[in-house]
């Protein structure tokens, strides 16, 4: 795989990195057919990050050099690709053209970076070949859509404290949108402000959805995908269903877009549930156990194993076990209260009514957990 | 710290009904970040209201109406849980009184003398003010390797009411006291305006008094000597 960035598209890359941050730890990077795909999860698979730079986005795009069949495919440590493009003001203003290169005989992803005055900087970063990391989901299957330009939703999450884990996203009465902080069941409610910020719904682009529509969802996270907006300058989109049906926010431009899809809590009775705790032995049967009924299938990502070539790394996967312990107290910024989420997401309980007929788009579990 | 701000100036309307006819006051208690970021929030409002509201608890209500290029405002409301302070508590809360003071004198340019402060707090913990009735202040560290005084010269004292005490004083005669320097530091960089007026007393060894005053405003700080 080689592809060549230049001139403001290095800062539109590096934007899109510092945003995939904010949700996962790993950064996973696939040459696809149409484009380059950098695609990221959280540790508790409660959010799922992906953006998609066209060919054209590229002065030049490789995805696989034949004879190779299959363009390969890596995950890196975030940290490690984050540091190539620290600063995206810095870039724009010193880097002429980035060079992405990765072949499989070589055990390095080399990012290079030409800089004025014939500076050149090479970063090359160590991977782990890995599986695809696919989520399966489907804006169009959301019944209620909520659009508008991404400085309207700045201005529209200002209000809240930037330590807010997570915000209720809702239509009144009076088709008024608004924005209300989530305060967690053990926070003590004599303590803690609560913030609302209600717009009139004239200033989005779109509004299809019901009065009394409502998700509550990670503002965190959702903030890495709003910050890239903004300094895009694109509208938002977002997608969304009943509580507990992850919500999916989308970009997109000729050249590039962007999905982010973020679990949401269910309704107030269903989060009163025992949430499943860690370490009770591998991540898919714990899961089993408490939400017997639910079509584990449907709530998983397709995890294509790929065939290791050659060069010796590390297990593509960790063990269902290590990932328990990765897992526990989440570092990954942004990242909702674990337990919570990780049920709901595994468990949203649907209607018994509305048995899944299209695959629903959550995150998956590594397909090793299924033994 | 002190604070007080006279409604007129702030309010242009002003609702309050206190606990009795002859207690009209109310006592809350919260905690001042929450009030801060509500009010950071109102920077381009068109109006801001505050009411003092019963939600799961008592709570003042911030009510901020933003500008929007739809046909109706945006509203932000903020609800930050207080607790309101029963009267038999009330005499916690007075306003303290002027210490009797060894001596007054006139800060200089509060921009200075934060920027003097914030080096020396990388060098010590504490830092010792002292001043005269000549218009002499110095702000002195002292470390087992180094010390450092800062002077500020033709402060002038301010003229007090009775100033019977200090008639006595030999003004040249430094008073002095040791204070914690975050302390300090957290006093100096909270000011974002230039005070009309800013002055300090100083009572020998026990306590430094801040006294800052705006047109709108006044603003008392009192910091206790370390021994």
């Amino acid at each position: 795989m080689k592809c060549l960035v230049t001139g403001g598209n290095v800062r539109v890359l590096g934007k899109a990195a510092h945003s995939l941050s904010r949700i996962g730890d790993e950064l996973y990077l696939e040459p696809l057919e149409n484009g380059l795909s950098l695609r990221t999860v959280n540790a508790s698979r409660s959010a799922f990050a992906c953006f998609l730079f066209a060919p054209l986005f590229f002065q030049h795009y490789q995805a696989a050099r034949p004879p190779q069949a299959q363009p390969p495919r890596c995950k890196v440590l975030m940290k490690s690709f984050l540091s190539v493009f620290r600063s995206p003001v810095a870039l724009e203003k010193t880097v002429e053209r980035c060079c992405i290169a990765l072949s499989p005989e070589s055990s390095r992803l080399v990012i290079q970076l030409h800089c004025k005055h014939g500076v050149t900087k090479t970063h090359n970063l160590s991977f782990q070949e890995c599986e695809s990391l696919q989520a399966i989901f489907d804006p169009a299957q959301c019944p209620n859509l909520l659009r508008a330009p991404a400085r309207v939703l700045v201005e529209a999450v200002a209000p809240f404290s930037p330590a807010l884990s997570e915000v209720t996203l809702g239509v009144s009465p009076g088709r008024r949108v608004v924005f209300r902080s989530y305060l967690e069941e053990d926070t003590d409610a004599t303590k803690a402000m609560m913030t609302e910020m209600s717009l009139n719904e004239e200033e989005f682009q779109q509004l299809e959805a019901q009065e009394g529509a409502s998700i509550t969802f990670c503002l965190k996270e959702f903030r890495g995908l709003l910050s890239f907006a903004e300094s895009a300058n694109l509208p938002l989109n977002i997608h969304f269903d009943v509580p507990g049906r992850p919500a999916i926010f989308t970009i997109e431009d000729s050249l590039l877009d962007g999905h982010f899809v973020l679990a949401t809590l269910s309704e107030p009775d269903l989060c009163s549930q025992e949430p499943s705790r860690p370490g009770q032995g591998a991540h898919s049967t714990m899961h089993l156990d408490d939400f017997a009924n639910d079509d584990i299938d449907s709530y998983m990502i397709a995890m294509e194993t790929t065939v290791c070539e050659g060069a010796a790394v590390a297990p593509c996967t960790p063990s269902p076990l290590s990932e328990e312990e990765e897992a526990e107290p989440s570092v990954v910024p942004g990242t909702p209260p674990l337990k919570k989420f990780r049920s709901l997401f595994f468990g949203s309980v649907l209607a018994p009514t509305e048995p899944p007929c299209e695959p629903n788009p959550v995150l998956a579990e590594d397909s090793d957990g299924e033994g | 710290m002190w604070c007080e701000l006279g409604q007129g100036n702030f309010f242009d309307e002003f609702q309050m009904e206190g606990v009795a006819a002859d207690h009209n006051e109310i006592y809350l208690e919260l905690t001042p970040e929450n009030l801060s970021r509500a009010l950071k929030t109102a920077q381009n409002a068109k109006t801001v209201k505050i009411k003092l509201t019963n939600k799961h608890c008592p709570c003042l209500t911030v009510a901020v109406e933003l500008p929007s290029l739809s046909s109706s405002s945006r509203i932000v409301t903020h609800d930050i849980p207080v607790g309101v302070i029963p009267r038999k508590l009330w005499t916690d809360f007075r306003e303290p009184t002027v210490p009797d003071f060894d001596v007054s004198i006139y800060l200089p340019v509060l921009k200075t003398m934060k920027s003097v402060v914030e080096r020396m707090k990388n060098i010590s913990n504490h830092v010792v003010i002292e001043a005269n009735l000549k218009g002499e202040m110095n702000l002195k560290i002292e470390t087992d390797l180094v010390c450092i005084t800062t002077h500020f010269k033709d402060l002038g004292n301010p003229l007090w009411a009775s100033e019977d005490a200090s008639q006595d004083r030999d003004s040249e005669n430094m008073a002095e006291a040791r204070i914690d320097i975050k302390k300090l530091l957290q006093f100096l960089a909270g000011q974002q305006v230039n005070p009309t007026k800013a002055l300090c007393n100083i009572v020998h060894n026990r306590i430094v008094h801040f006294i800052l005053l705006h047109e709108d405003v006044s603003l008392q700080y009192f910091i206790p000597a370390l021994s």
